[in-house]
């Protein structure tokens, strides 16, 4: 753990903010925050699990890092790799190469192209591309076939091979397990703790809480495009008691093997935004203090963004 | 695959002869309710013939027979490759088309090649650099050529590069008062450029706009953001992965294009006196020359319907899902 320390984290973004331009009414732009004050690190070795519903800017927040967000959006704030700072440049030249992104689903395939010419893509080779195949359990014809032509277990092999061929050291899996079996699920977890416990970082940004818990090491919660929670997994596996924010107390109460209780209410858009701690209007331990601005701050090994979390 | 492939062909090939079928009969119909007569057409309205001059020739030309079995007289030479003898050009039908379509296929060939380059190469300029002042000038061109009728423009650069700069013949296919033999191909080269031009212009105009929006919908997909996300630019992953995407509506609109060329090409070669087998069709239609527009009818039915199957044939040869599927079948 002390030499975690030592290093800077291999990915370390702080007041991220992500806005879009978009037109209100008639030729009115105006802009709209779906990202405010964002912050996480991953060191290497760790899997970071990204949890939160939809629509609380989990995937922006991978496309951000790797430079792709599309053109009438702007952020602020900074993101670091390895120390350095990510520029546009540095993105360009890292991603697919030490930043790779497994995407979603089959749909980010070329529908035309043979699965084999796109694992390999433009920085690897023809061998590697083999070697990785072995080491999924993919058989060499694989290579041959046409994304339509994968199973789902296949296609999901294929797609964390198109991020460990090139040796990347950070890996962001954007919701890679709905529509699996849990089995595929699992094996797919396996897949990340193998490419993090071989020394690399990876954010797995999920919305299925059981899944991460059983292989992250630390969980951040998302809610409303920000963080609301960072914990080490251990607190979620001890208890309610042991988290910080009320936003994950009401997670962790609304899991099956717990209480199986949701809270009321909805999440907030980006747009309609209260002021201060986005979660206030559903909180019970809500006071006038939390529609002020509320920080991150440290907490018993975590980090929270909460005034009444002890 | 092999027996997927016969299948196919056969099932085109009855729809081939379905189509003809009832090309054959409308145009026969439309024909023989022309309010002009072909007699007169073809002698002039100042000639004066006697009536039974006249009679001679509707006797000569069958006109005396009822409509019916004039349609089916017809039908039985065909079935022995003879469409009939032209009214007005006083040459077998068959002879009228094949040299007229000679000339004709030079101009559609050239004006399909020049629409698909030049329609493909600016839709993905114009598609890669969306919302630029290049894609808006491509736009508005496209907008504006597709909006202009063919003869119009025609006329046009008539009068720009034949009459004004005099660069270009003013019309036909070849020098006057030259043998067919001694016309060399660069005098059937330059008589061929302004109406080549003028067709191809309509037909760049549609592809480009459509491979724009092909590739524009392209880009925004999925497997394009992530291929930025693996490190591919912008032009390396139009080639990779754009090309490949794009092809087949390519092909389809490049195949589909041809029944617009077809009718495009009336246009031009009446603009500029090209003698093709647009200008053909119209001196068959205005005479009366009922024999010559049905062998043209039918012949240009056949060309369009022979380029909608190329079509349908080369899909299973660029589309993995169709051709993967046919395999497993």
């Amino acid at each position: 753990m002390s030499q975690k320390k030592e290093k800077p984290p291999v990915l370390e973004v702080t007041d991220l903010s992500i806005c879009f331009r978009m037109y209100d009414r008639g030729l009115n732009q105006k802009e709209l925050k779906v990202i405010s004050s964002l912050n996480i690190a991953i060191h290497a070795g760790e899997i970071l699990a990204v949890v939160g519903s939809s629509g609380s800017g989990k995937s922006l927040l991978a496309h951000a890092v790797l430079g792709i967000l599309p053109h009438n959006s702007s952020y602020s704030g900074s993101m670091k790799y390895c120390g350095q700072e990510l520029t546009p440049h540095l993105q360009k030249k890292l991603r697919g190469k030490e930043i790779a992104l497994v995407p979603q689903s089959v749909g980010y395939l070329d529908p035309m192209m043979r699965v084999g010419k796109q694992v390999i893509g433009i920085h690897g080779t023809e061998r590697q591309q083999q070697e990785v195949f072995q080491r999924f359990n993919l058989s060499p014809e694989t290579a041959q076939k046409y994304p339509f032509q994968l199973s789902g277990g296949m296609a999901r092999r294929v797609l964390v091979s198109t991020a460990v061929i090139t040796d990347a050291h950070l890996i962001i899996a954007d919701e890679p397990t709905p529509g699996l079996n849990p089995e595929v699920a699992e094996e797919t977890m396996r897949y990340f703790r193998e490419i993090a416990d071989a020394g690399n970082a990876v954010m797995l940004i999920t919305h299925d809480i059981d899944l991460a818990l059983s292989i992250a090491d630390k969980i951040a919660v998302f809610y409303a495009g920000t963080t609301v929670e960072i914990a080490p997994v251990q607190d979620f596996l001890e208890g309610k008691e042991r988290l910080r924010h009320p936003y994950t107390k009401a997670l962790w109460d609304a899991l099956p093997q717990n209480d199986f209780v949701p809270i009321s209410g909805l999440q907030p858009y980006a747009g309609s935004l209260p002021s201060g701690c986005p979660f206030a209007p559903r909180c019970q331990y809500r006071t006038d203090d939390c529609s002020g601005e509320v920080e991150m701050r440290k907490m018993r090994g975590g980090e929270v963004r909460c005034k009444h979390a002890t | 695959m092999k027996k997927g492939i016969a299948k196919i062909i056969a099932e085109n090939f009855l729809r081939g002869v379905t189509l003809l079928i009832a090309v054959v009969i409308v145009t026969f119909l439309l024909a023989n309710a022309s309010p002009i007569d072909p007699i007169s057409a073809y002698v002039g309205s100042e000639s004066a013939i006697s009536e039974e001059q006249r009679a001679a020739i509707a006797e000569y030309w069958g006109l005396n027979e009822p409509p019916a079995g004039r349609l089916v007289s017809w039908l039985k030479a065909l079935a022995n490759g003879d469409m009939g003898r032209s009214y007005y050009f006083q040459q077998p039908v068959t002879a009228v088309i094949g040299e007229r379509f000679a000339q004709s296929i030079m101009l559609m060939g050239v004006a399909w090649v020049l629409s698909g380059i030049f329609g493909f190469l600016l839709g993905v300029i114009s598609a890669a650099c969306r919302n630029s002042p290049i894609d808006k000038a491509i736009k508005t061109v496209c907008l504006l050529l597709s909006s202009s009728p063919a003869f119009w423009l025609g006329l046009l650069l008539m009068m720009v590069f034949a009459v004004k700069l005099g660069w270009f013949p003013l019309g036909l296919s070849a020098p006057i008062g030259k043998l067919a033999g001694e016309v060399t191909i660069w005098e059937r080269l330059h008589h061929l450029v302004l109406p080549a031009v003028t067709l191809s212009i309509t037909g760049v105009s549609n592809i480009a706009l459509h491979t724009r929006q092909k590739l524009i919908d392209i880009m925004e997909s999925d497997f394009m953001l992530f291929a930025q996300a693996r490190g591919e630019g912008k032009w390396q992953a139009i080639r990779r992965h754009g090309f490949r995407n794009i092809l087949l509506p390519a092909v389809t609109l490049q195949f589909a294009a041809i029944s617009e060329l077809f009718g495009g090409s009336v246009l031009a070669e009446n603009v500029f006196s090209y003698t093709g087998i647009g200008q053909a069709a119209v001196l068959a239609g205005t005479h009366g020359d009922t024999p010559l527009l049905m062998g043209i009818a039918l012949f240009s039915a056949l060309f369009v319907f022979c380029g909608n199957m190329i079509a349908n044939l080369l899909y299973p040869v660029i589309d993995p899902q169709i051709r993967e599927v046919a395999h497993a079948k």
